[in-house]
């Protein structure tokens, strides 16, 4: 049971959607978008958040938008992990969403929602910074675009009362050779100790990562490193290791060494199973 | 636009019928099945949507209900495991199968199943397991629940 009170609204428009967010927070009710509602149901629950209200964004035809237009794919905030992976339209997101929580709850959880929550790992993030895919964004001030790598650096940076139309991925992308792996510490439904995404764009290998520090990530640093040829495997993974932009994590799951041990594993067989399309 | 504030009566569509509830928006869709509907076949378990004993199908896709609010099933498909009746061919295979022990999280995976069964009569293995990773049995019946969704799946095939 959650002990406070809110608002419910259903908007069908994203204008109507900004509106009543601004029109809410005017009135000082602290409203929160909703999608699948896993995180904002859960902490409520517990007390930690009290938000005054909640704006569904499921009935919003744009924001359950699935589908490819030849040039790219257009995926809705509000379309869930299970609809994802189950068009297989993106092989990549597809494969990241699967592993994130359970199955029941992929057919409740949204790309939005992930990629917005509270929860650090936001795995959905990791193939929309490879793909470096387009953000469709609505907020009072009507719609705006932005790439992915210029907002999402360690979380979606959105402005106030703005929320996650959809995103559009490139079509060139989509079925590029890839790999994603999750790597836990006991149980295949658990928190990772390590995310690694990888795809292979023009004979060059793209990483990114979630689990291993803070925030997810994807270096260029790294892939330059991951890229050089005149170097061997193991040096390179190595030298791929030393250039982390934050301290890897040391909690409950894992110690930060024990999370560089595991990338760098993970890391070695991602490179030896995509060695074919590595130029 | 649907804005809910208060106390408010609302419409749900379960087990094929319409049932009025009044509730709060921030009441979770399991207490008010339990509560209001005495539907007790949903089972409050963690409440965090780690668990699955209070999985129901929510538009043809097994959900928590602790993790969803009532006010937002209105206008969708809800069943229970009092739905299916007692005569869904999932119910008959884990009584053959001997699929229980407690029984406590029985109604959760029989839902989950039911669901699977429906939308994917030929899954593969890979999605037996997938989908019944999503609930816990304490008692460790996880051998014979699995094997009461593959007679399930031979009768289909």
């Amino acid at each position: 049971m959650i002990a406070s009170d809110f608002i419910y609204c259903r908007p069908d428009t994203l204008k109507e959607a900004a509106t009543v967010y601004a029109k809410l927070a005017g009135e000082g009710k602290s409203p929160v978008y909703y999608g699948g509602g896993s995180e904002i149901i859960t902490m409520s629950r517990a007390g930690s958040i009290a938000p005054g209200a909640v704006i569904d964004l499921k009935s919003i035809p744009e924001c359950k938008v699935l589908e490819q237009n030849g040039a790219a794919l257009m995926i809705g905030g509000a379309v869930t992990l299970r609809s994802i992976r189950e068009s297989k339209l993106f092989p990549l997101l597809g494969a990241a969403a699967g592993r994130i929580a359970d199955h029941t709850n992929q057919c409740r959880i949204t790309l939005g929602g992930n990629l917005c929550g509270t929860i650090r790992y936001r795995e959905a993030s990791l193939p929309l910074m490879l793909t470096d895919a387009e953000v469709v964004l609505y907020g009072s001030g009507g719609e705006r675009k932005a790439s992915m790598l210029t907002i999402f650096r360690e979380r979606m940076r959105l402005l106030p009362g703005e929320f996650i139309c959809g995103v559009n991925i490139d079509a060139r992308y989509l079925y590029a050779p890839f790999m994603h792996i999750k790597k836990t510490a006991n149980e295949k439904i658990d928190y990772p100790l390590v995310n690694v995404s990888a795809i292979i764009i023009d004979g060059r290998i793209r990483a990114a990562f979630s689990g291993l520090c803070a925030f997810p990530f994807r270096s260029m640093e790294i892939e330059a490193v991951l890229n050089d040829k005149t170097a061997s495997i193991s040096s390179r993974i190595d030298k791929a290791a030393d250039l982390l932009p934050a301290p890897a994590l040391a909690d409950a799951e894992g110690l930060s060494q024990y999370r560089i041990f595991v990338l760098k594993n993970t890391l070695c067989n991602v490179l030896e199973r995509l060695r074919h399309d590595f130029k | 636009m649907i804005l809910n504030e208060g106390r408010v009566i609302v419409e749900l569509m379960v087990n094929h019928e319409s049932r009025t509830v009044t509730v709060r928006p921030s009441d979770v869709l399991l207490d008010v099945l339990r509560g209001q509907l005495g539907l007790t076949g949903a089972k409050p378990g963690c409440k965090n949507g780690d668990c699955g004993v209070c999985t129901v199908i929510f538009d043809g896709w097994p959900v928590k209900s602790c993790l969803v609010l009532a006010v937002e099933a209105v206008g969708h498909q809800i069943l229970t495991v009092e739905g299916l009746g007692g005569v869904a061919p999932v119910q008959k295979a884990f009584v053959d199968s001997g699929a229980f022990q407690c029984g406590y999280c029985t109604s959760g995976f029989l839902m989950v199943c039911h669901a699977l069964s429906l939308n994917k009569p030929r899954a593969e293995e890979y999605e037996i397991e997938e989908w019944l990773q999503s609930n816990l049995c304490r008692c460790t019946s996880y051998k014979e629940i699995r094997e009461a969704l593959k007679t399930v799946f031979q009768s289909l095939s």
